[in-house]
């Protein structure tokens, strides 16, 4: 391929980072992001393609090529308007996508060296229009007088309820806990995605009306039925996949001995890395091991580290090809000092008197044939078991669907699983009325899909609102 | 924001009384649910079982023993004070039944939580004998709340200075020995609600406890509050906070709560320490 030579010259544009051996004991965010010139100099490396690949790899189509020569153009305010008409959530989402196997995955510059920086240029438009922006809001359409009422604010919630609310419709946001987010505030660190960032979202929803009630737990507080004889004409379910998964081995209530979920809520929602300035306690493990190999066990080993740990591993029972985390993510961990220990698993926990971690028995992994997932599955060597010390396991080995609310109707249908049965295409469930998206319907799955959900849901609970169901 | 209505100390102010305005949560409140409440933006999420609820005045009742950091903040909190977050109504509503004779035995503040429930049971019909129990007279909360809703009342305290010198289990088993007790239930510190258990199972007598592990979300989220029940795994949150006694690993329960004990000290101590200053 003939291209302009220019072009070719400029390398892919490196994100300015915190340097490793600073940023391993602090909280604040890892990357700084883009100058305005490192991102014209970036977007100029697209060749706007004339069928770009790069948007059949996005999940919610953004017009990757349409926003890069926007900001190529200088335009930051045009660049975060058409970003704004396909993804409400830009800084979230050019923070914490994983790009390698979306946008960026798929982006033509791939094939031959690095691939045009899609998700830090997503990110550079909104954080410029968040420190330069004007706070505009998008125009709202006249009232309908139809409520709609969204469980979870997650990001699948908080994308329902940004598109009804500018569709005119009245939108009330119930989330179980004190603050909304979902795992964008509980689980994902701040030096990873920034709480104000999130804060800022929410409060954009609330400038154009919604409103978000906080400690409201549905199928507790209130159930489905009661909120349609409130008078809410429909209701979208986001809960996630909030239930913790453990590996069902020998010891496993020995104290030190956390869920992820635990972990990262208590360092992240309850801010206890500012323990006693916050009352909330987190364990101070010196020798940590982190169970599990995806975005969470590596937000939680990176956390432990930053929580003081001389030694944290990541226990891994697969090899390093079958990690689920972000690239980015592993390479950041790595950098900060956190040892792979791959092809292990545990079989038991080991403690003392006063019922305290001290180690866990392991046995070595070797790949096998391949499971149903495609990937090799792991088996266990004979004979290699051995004991590995340790004084604090965060276990990050998936989660499942929470019952809490699904229990509480049993008018709507769910899978063997315990997620709901939604139709893919409009996110109906098999009860009237409702409808569900996000990792509730899919199980744990990115953000983005969570979103994508939420957009096709909005779309269709506005025809229910507007036509019927 | 959650307003305290009324605000009432107990046991020379060890043990202290709020009725707050939580319409939603009163509405739906059933003996044996707890809700979690928080202060302030600092604080920490901490479970409390409601005493009581009121759907018409749309309150809550709490009763909690000052025992750390966020129980002496709830302290400093007045009548016209508010908490900043209460969540609820968490965990499974305790099953009541007619039977007959049952036994309710309480302790310390799992005197507030059994209230409500031996309250219950009576209203259904069935003859209620209660045991409270306590470290002496002034730490006795809720007698005549107590006395009210039981057709036979016994005191114990461990120092003699009221009623009958002793244990509950002392008095439990002069009445096992005697009635038909066709249930018991005990709320109080995990040891008596080990020891009474230990006693019950001796006569074959259905027995209920309370659990008390330390919680976070209260909705099943974190696996914080996991107490191992009959050789499985609970989440006391969503699975109780009500088990079978006789299957309760209480030692593994008594572990667990004092994961937590060094920061506590540590954060509790700088609390006093700015309370004073
Ligand atoms: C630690 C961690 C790191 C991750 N990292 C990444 C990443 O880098 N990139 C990526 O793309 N994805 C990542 N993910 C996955 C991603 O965060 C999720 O897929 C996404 O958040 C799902 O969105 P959701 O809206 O479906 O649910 P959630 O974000 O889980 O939100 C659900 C909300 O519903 C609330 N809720 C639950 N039950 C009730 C109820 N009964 N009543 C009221 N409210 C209720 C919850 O409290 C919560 O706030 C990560 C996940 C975790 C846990
Ligand atoms: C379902 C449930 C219902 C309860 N109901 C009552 C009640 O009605 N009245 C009452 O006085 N107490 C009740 N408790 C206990 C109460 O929650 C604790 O006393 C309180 O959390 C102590 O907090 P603190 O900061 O003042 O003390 P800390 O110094 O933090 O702790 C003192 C002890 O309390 C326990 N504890 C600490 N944090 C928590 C937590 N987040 N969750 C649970 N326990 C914790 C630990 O065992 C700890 O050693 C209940 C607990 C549960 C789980
Ligand atoms: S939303 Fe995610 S996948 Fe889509 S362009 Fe942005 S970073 Fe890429
Ligand atoms: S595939 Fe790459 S080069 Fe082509 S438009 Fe998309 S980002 Fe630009
Ligand atoms: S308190 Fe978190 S699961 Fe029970």
């Amino acid at each position: 391929m003939a291209e302009k030579s220019k072009k070719k010259d400029i390398l892919r544009q490196p994100m300015p980072e915190q340097e490793p051996d600073v940023r391993r004991r602090n909280f604040d965010e890892v990357p700084v992001g883009y100058t305005p010139e490192t991102a014209m100099l970036e977007a100029q490396r697209c060749i706007q393609c004339k069928k770009p690949s790069c948007v059949e790899g996005c999940p919610v189509s953004v017009d990757i090529p349409g926003f890069i020569k926007l900001i190529k153009d200088g335009d930051f305010t045009g660049a975060i308007r058409n970003l704004w008409s396909r993804n409400a959530l830009p800084a979230v989402c050019g923070r914490v996508c994983p790009q390698e196997i979306q946008c960026e995955g798929v982006c033509i510059l791939a094939k031959k060296g690095d691939p045009v920086a899609i998700g830090n240029l997503e990110r550079f438009a909104a954080d410029y229009e968040r420190a330069h922006g004007t706070g505009e809001l998008p125009p709202r359409q006249k009232p309908t007088g139809k409520k709609v009422a969204v469980v979870g604010s997650g990001p699948s919630g908080l994308t329902v309820a940004g598109d009804l609310i500018v569709k005119g419709h009245d939108v009330t946001i119930l989330e179980a806990f004190h603050k909304p987010g979902g795992v964008l505030v509980y689980g994902i660190p701040e030096f990873r995605l920034p709480k104000e960032i999130v804060a800022q979202e929410v409060n954009f929803l609330e400038r154009l009306g919604a409103r978000v009630e906080c400690n409201a737990v549905v199928g507790r507080t209130v159930s489905l039925d009661e909120l349609f004889e409130e008078g809410h004409d429909a209701i979208y379910i986001g809960v996630g996949a909030g239930l913790p998964r453990f590996m069902n081995i020998p010891g496993e209530n020995l104290i030190g001995i956390l869920s992820a979920n635990e972990y990262l809520t208590r360092a992240n929602l309850m801010k206890a890395y500012k323990f006693p300035e916050y009352d909330t306690p987190i364990p101070k493990g010196k020798d940590v091991v982190v169970l599990g190999a995806g975005n969470v066990a590596m937000d939680s080993a990176r956390t432990a580290m930053r929580l003081g740990a001389d030694r944290v591993r990541v226990v891994y029972r697969r090899s390093r090809e079958e990690m689920p985390a972000r690239a980015a993510e592993i390479h950041h961990a790595e950098e900060e000092g956190i040892e792979m220990f791959l092809l292990t698993n545990p079989v038991e926990y080991l403690g003392n008197e006063k019922g305290r971690l001290t180690g866990m028995k392991c046995l070595k992994m070797e790949l096998g044939e391949p499971d149903e997932s495609g990937r090799r599955r792991p088996v266990p060597i004979e004979g290699s078991e051995f004991d590995m010390d340790c004084d604090l396991v965060i276990v990050a080995v998936g989660s499942g669907a929470n019952p809490l609310l699904t229990q509480s109707t049993d008018d709507m249908q769910l899978n063997n699983w315990g997620y709901i049965e939604a139709d893919p295409e409009t996110g109906k469930t098999t009860k009237k009325g409702v409808w569900a998206g996000g990792d509730i319907v899919t199980g744990a799955a990115t953000v983005i899909l969570a979103m994508g959900a939420g957009r096709k849901a909005a779309d269709s609970i506005h025809d229910y609102l507007m036509w019927g169901w | 924001m959650f307003k305290i209505v009324k605000r009432q100390e107990m046991s020379e102010g060890t043990v202290i009384l709020n009725e707050i305005e939580a319409p939603l949560i009163a509405k739906k409140a059933k003996p044996g649910q707890f809700v979690i409440m928080k202060a302030n933006e600092t604080g920490e999420r901490i479970p409390l079982t409601m005493a009581d609820a009121d759907p018409e005045k749309g309150t809550i009742t709490v009763i909690y023993m000052v025992v750390g950091k966020t129980t002496a903040l709830f302290k400093t909190l007045k009548e016209g004070d508010a908490y900043q977050d209460v969540i609820g109504p968490l965990g499974k509503a305790t099953h009541l039944e007619k039977q007959g004779t049952v036994v309710c035995v309480g302790g310390g503040t799992g005197i507030a939580v059994l209230h409500p429930i031996t309250r219950g049971l009576k209203e259904i019909g069935n003859r209620v004998i209660t045991i409270l129990g306590a470290r002496n007279k002034d730490l006795l909360i809720l007698e005549d709340h107590m006395r009210a809703v039981s057709d036979e009342l016994y005191v114990t305290t461990d120092d003699g200075s009221y009623g009958r010198h002793g244990l509950v289990t002392d008095a439990l088993r002069d009445i096992m020995e005697k009635e038909d007790v066709k249930q018991v239930v005990a709320i109080g510190p995990v040891p008596m609600m080990k020891f009474v258990s230990l006693l019950t199972k001796e006569f074959n007598v259905p027995t209920m406890v309370s659990l008390n592990p330390i919680m976070v979300d209260g909705t099943g989220m974190c696996g914080g509050c996991r107490v191992s029940v009959g050789g499985t795994t609970q989440f006391a949150c969503v699975d109780g906070p009500e088990f079978d006694g006789h299957q309760v690993d209480y030692d593994e329960l008594m572990k667990r709560l004092a994961a937590y004990c060094e920061e506590e000290k540590e954060c509790y101590n700088e609390f006093c320490t700015l309370e004073q200053a």
